[in-house]
């Protein structure tokens, strides 16, 4: 078997899971949702106000959405056995987790750059940052994914392990909320926001690369 | 071959066995027995690559397990206490998506109907008995030709017909050249064509 058909074997496997466990896959984007429209009514509804903070709350919460969702990426694995199995396939145990990966992505942080423009409307954004919004968070949540599956790995199985993994997990997100909120800003005051979108870009790539090494390689040692 | 050279493991810091050696050739049947928490468990996932042990080392075909790992889980059928099956998928989806030869639908609906579960095929997993869940698991012993089982108690919850079904499918594998490691507390009529023994604890 190659190694794109066992990625796309793991990939179908996990969407049709996604699909019967769908309860489950929609809490982050109602969580995500329900943050973003608190903050007018906490801050108040001035127009002025709201455009200022939105590129923040809308990444904040999708930081924490994504975070809420990672706890369950391996446990529900871990505990029919089906990790097990995982690493003992003949494919390259990076490439599965992988595939784990993108299925997350795809049902965790896509649903949530969908809706964003909606969200982006209710807090006064401008079309312009509205656009740069959908941007980033399409070049930053498959990292938010990436990342979350290093510490889903690392803490899997351990008590109180969802703290653990917040504190883990945040330090290495911080970077690519910066990045991503200054875009949107200099972008929406006239200013080019091409560099930060190139350091998202750079930081993807390079999460890419080594994420799912480093994620199987975290699995084998927490079912060790 | 599989070959075990002065194992050790232990648990949370405590020695469960050591200097386990054996060798495992073409047809043999390896039954480890012990009382409960004697590492039994533990030294099954030693042999997978699963668990590293404290000390020793594992050969598959002269090679070192850790070094040629997908050659080795190429070779190897490994079914723990765990099912390895998803509770939310059907049976036919669950063994479709974990076979790795390429099954089709008429090969995994006959192997099903051989384990007894031919009218079971639409059920979310979770939905049916812990006895027919290890049956789904077992089912996978016809769809894939390893040389290597490695079987973690493959009896537990089991019916006597299911058994006996369990203990042919074993005497034919080891006939046809295959290898396997087995623990099990329960008698069964495979324990005839044991040709090593590990005792722990």
């Amino acid at each position: 078997m190659t190694i794109f058909s066992s990625w796309q074997r793991v990939l179908k496997r996990e969407l049709l899971l996604a699909y019967r466990q769908r309860n489950d896959i929609i809490t982050p984007l109602i969580f995500f949702i329900i943050v973003i429209s608190l903050f007018p009514l906490g801050v108040g509804p001035e127009a002025e106000t709201l455009r200022i903070i939105a590129p923040g709350v809308i990444w904040v919460a999708a930081l924490l959405a994504t975070l809420l969702s990672l706890p369950r990426l391996f446990s529900n694995e871990l505990h029919d056995g089906t990790l097990e199995q995982l690493l003992l396939t003949p494919q390259p145990a990076s490439i599965l987790v992988f595939a784990k990966i993108t299925a997350h992505w795809l049902t965790t942080g896509l649903p949530l750059v969908l809706i964003s423009p909606l969200l982006a409307l209710s807090l006064d954004m401008s079309s312009t940052a509205l656009i740069y919004t959908l941007l980033t968070l399409l070049l930053g949540t498959p990292i938010l994914s990436l990342i979350g599956a290093i510490g889903a790995a690392l803490t899997l199985g351990l008590r109180g392990g969802g703290v653990l993994l917040a504190l883990l997990i945040l330090p290495l997100y911080i970077p690519v909320l910066i990045f991503a909120s200054g875009a949107i800003i200099a972008a929406s005051n006239g200013f080019s926001a091409e560099g930060h979108l190139s350091l998202i870009g750079a930081y993807l790539i390079l999460t890419l690369v080594f994420a799912p090494w480093v994620a199987s390689y975290a699995l084998r040692v927490s079912l060790d | 071959m599989l070959q075990a050279n002065a194992l050790a493991g232990e648990r949370a810091g405590q020695r469960l066995f050591s200097d386990i050696s054996f060798q495992l050739h073409s047809g043999d049947l390896l039954h480890v027995s012990g009382s409960n928490g004697s590492g039994k468990t533990t030294l099954l996932r030693m042999l997978c690559g699963l668990t590293l042990p404290s000390a020793g080392s594992i050969f598959w075909q002269q090679n070192t397990i850790d070094n040629h790992r997908d050659e080795f889980n190429a070779e190897l059928l490994y079914i723990g206490h765990r099912h390895g099956m998803h509770s939310d998928l059907n049976a036919l989806e669950n063994l479709q998506l974990s076979v790795q030869q390429p099954a089709n639908r008429a090969r995994i609906f006959a192997a099903l109907e051989n384990v007894g579960l031919g009218q079971h095929l639409e059920k979310p997993l979770r939905l049916l008995s812990q006895g027919q869940q290890r049956r789904v698991a077992l089912a996978r012993l016809l769809l894939e030709s390893r040389a290597l089982w490695i079987l973690d108690e493959p009896l537990a919850a089991l019916d006597v017909d299911a058994v006996e079904w369990f203990s042919q499918c074993l005497a034919r594998h080891l006939k046809e050249g295959g290898m396997a490691v087995v623990t099990t507390h329960q008698t069964a009529s495979f324990i005839s064509h044991v040709s090593i023994n590990v005792e722990l604890g």
